[in-house]
């Protein structure tokens, strides 16, 4: 009989017995090859995964059936896109800057891969355990504007330039509210070590696991966090940077072949980067909800919740039109940037109510759990009120024309 | 409220999701090679050639008249005219295309060939899958591509054929009425006996083209 444990821990047992088996001066190397070259493959495959999957999901919400040719339901379509994108001609500008508009979906590609040294994608799986964690997480991540900004300037034409520009306002704007929306995390963790925030998470008392998102401020956290997610990755409704209708493809529209695959590649990473960011922040990382439910590996539990917050990507995308240039700046300004410091407050308000103040813990914990709730939810209602004064259809008066 | 219009959206594609894999009536797509809608009766692309009986030589009811030749606009119809003739389905003597080519790369499916043909004898198709390796020759159709039995017609266009093969029954009942009663007189001013008239004109109904045009 194999236990729950040895289960859990097979792919760590796997590689240090292939470390132990090494010759003693590679084993540094071998250990972070391995490492390297798991985290590349995997992704890339759940990359492959994801965008069948998106493309067989979209479809189902606009009643089609999605590719269903290439294999049994069409599960081998990215095979058929891979070679397609590989066998395409691969053309540059001649008025192209050669050498940044080689470099740009390299460094992209590469960037988004450094995020994930610090995700713990299962107990003891992360590749390097940071103190500061989240600091390079959001540090690294900030490169990709970089990258974008490089592909559309080097291009030498007007949309991609466009393109960039976009990304470059939107991607700006909205790392303040993610960054602030996960302030609350640390404030609470007192660290910025992501395996110390997942192991935090992962204590239970009453069975229940002491995930953030089941706090008021963390759940308020966690959905402020996800809409600035899914902004900082141009996913829709955030997809100006790429919007097919005005811009064509925005910075990566001289990109073709193989080099416009690993912008697409990058965008899913990208992606599951920071899907995989919220899961450790607010989800618990790769620990159970319910204690009986420990039993289950916890590499398990991460690509399974993973897998959850893509589909929820893919459903906002089904769902939600692009937003236009101001529309997007002034929800990231007067609505996500108050909102993430009201969460910070609450955050606060709720580390110092504790048992001494509200009264002991079964009926202390629910008037703690409302009054942070009402910190939130007061001033949400006050803002949305304030923003929908501003847009209201009102009958309209010619005073010129008859 | 703010965020209400979006939940009320994830509400409605989240509904449609599960409702395409319960309800099959939700997904309207056709899986085109496998399924095939059938095209409506008015449904039309390129034109073909109608020929009478089962010989396309023979039967063919173009006389070469090359009027659609001249009335089509992208001019992508090519007509050789016959140095000989050959009867018509009334018996008619009349020549016939030695060849009628139609460049489909070019034709833009107007119907104008079809209006001013007075033979009735070219007419619209509804074959699609047309896509060919070879860009010219395999879209340039010759006469023995385009040469299809009135029996096509009368399945791909039921109303319209019935229509064509009613007037053209009636202009054959009046040819033979034409060439009877002509046999018929030409008979008498021969021979006088006035018992022998409807023989000769039975007979002369029977092989009509004997009868006409002499």
């Amino acid at each position: 009989m194999i236990s729950a444990g040895a289960v859990d821990q097979v792919f760590v047992t796997l590689k240090d017995w292939i470390v132990f088996h090494t010759p003693a001066p590679l084993q540094t190397l071998v250990s972070i090859v391995i490492e390297v070259a798991t985290i590349i493959v995997v992704f890339a495959a759940l990359f492959a995964l994801t965008t069948v999957f998106e493309r067989k999901g979209l479809g189902r919400m606009q009643n089609r059936y999605g590719p269903n040719r290439v294999g049994p339901f069409g599960v081998f379509q990215p095979i058929a896109d891979a070679v397609k994108s590989l066998t395409k001609e691969d053309v540059v500008p001649r008025a192209a800057d050669h050498v940044v508009h080689y470099l740009a979906p390299l460094v992209l590609v590469g960037v988004v891969f450094l995020t994930y040294a610090v995700l713990p994608v299962g107990r003891n799986m992360t590749a390097v355990n940071l103190d500061a964690g989240v600091l390079y997480f959001f540090a690294v991540g900030a490169a990709t504007e970089l990258a974008v900004f490089m592909a559309g300037w080097s291009s030498h034409n007007k949309y991609s330039l466009l393109g960039a520009m976009r990304a470059i306002a939107q991607m700006i704007s909205y790392e303040i509210p993610l960054i602030l929306s996960s302030v609350p995390v640390i404030m609470m963790a007192g660290t910025l070590s992501m395996v110390g925030i997942v192991e935090q998470q992962a204590r239970t008392s009453g069975g229940l696991a002491h995930w953030n998102v089941f706090t008021p401020w963390g759940l308020a956290g966690f959905i402020l966090f996800m809409i600035a997610a899914t902004a900082e990755t141009n996913r829709s409704p955030f997809d100006l940077p790429e919007g097919e209708s005005e811009i064509i493809a925005g910075y990566f529209i001289e990109y073709s072949g193989f080099k416009f695959a690993l912008f697409f590649l990058a965008e899913y990473l990208e992606m599951f980067a920071v899907s995989g960011l919220g899961i450790t922040l607010f989800l618990g990382g790769w620990s159970a909800p319910f204690s009986f439910l420990g039993w289950i590996p916890s590499w398990i539990w991460f690509f399974g919740k993973l897998l959850t917050l893509i589909f929820g990507f893919i459903w906002v995308r089904g769902t939600v039109p692009r937003l236009r240039m101001d529309q997007l700046m002034n929800f990231a300004w007067k609505f996500m940037l108050p909102m993430t410091l009201i969460v910070i407050f609450s955050a606060g308000l709720w580390r110092f109510l504790s048992a001494a103040v509200v009264g002991p813990m079964p009926l202390g914990g629910v008037i703690r759990w409302l009054v942070c709730a009402l910190v939130i939810l007061a001033p949400y209602i006050t803002l949305a009120r304030g923003l929908e004064r501003g847009r209201r259809i009102e009958k309209r008066v010619y005073r010129y024309a008859e | 409220m703010l965020g209400e219009g979006i939940i009320q959206g994830l509400v409605e594609t989240a509904r449609n999701f599960f409702g395409s894999y319960v309800e099959k009536d939700r997904l309207t797509t056709v899986q085109y090679p496998e399924q095939r809608l059938t095209l409506p009766e008015a449904s039309r692309n390129f034109p073909f050639l109608l020929y009478d009986g089962t010989d396309p030589e023979a039967g063919l009811r173009c006389v070469a008249c090359q009027i659609c030749e001249k009335e089509c606009p992208p001019r992508c119809i090519h007509i050789e005219k016959s140095k000989d003739k050959k009867p018509d389905f009334v018996g008619k003597q009349q020549a016939y295309p030695a060849v009628f080519d139609i460049d489909v790369a070019v034709c833009m499916s107007c119907q104008i060939c079809v209006e001013v043909c007075p033979f009735d004898a070219i007419r619209m198709d509804k074959v699609y899958e047309l896509s060919t390796s070879d860009r010219f020759g395999g879209l340039l159709w010759t006469k023995e591509q385009l040469s299809k039995p009135n029996e096509y017609y009368q399945k791909i266009h039921p109303l319209e054929a019935a229509e064509t093969d009613e007037r053209r029954e009636k202009e054959l009942a009046e040819a033979q009425a034409k060439a009877a009663a002509a046999a018929a007189k030409a008979a008498q001013a021969a021979n006088p006996a006035p018992g022998d008239a409807s023989g000769n004109g039975a007979s002369a109904a029977a092989k009509p083209t004997t009868a006409v045009h002499e």
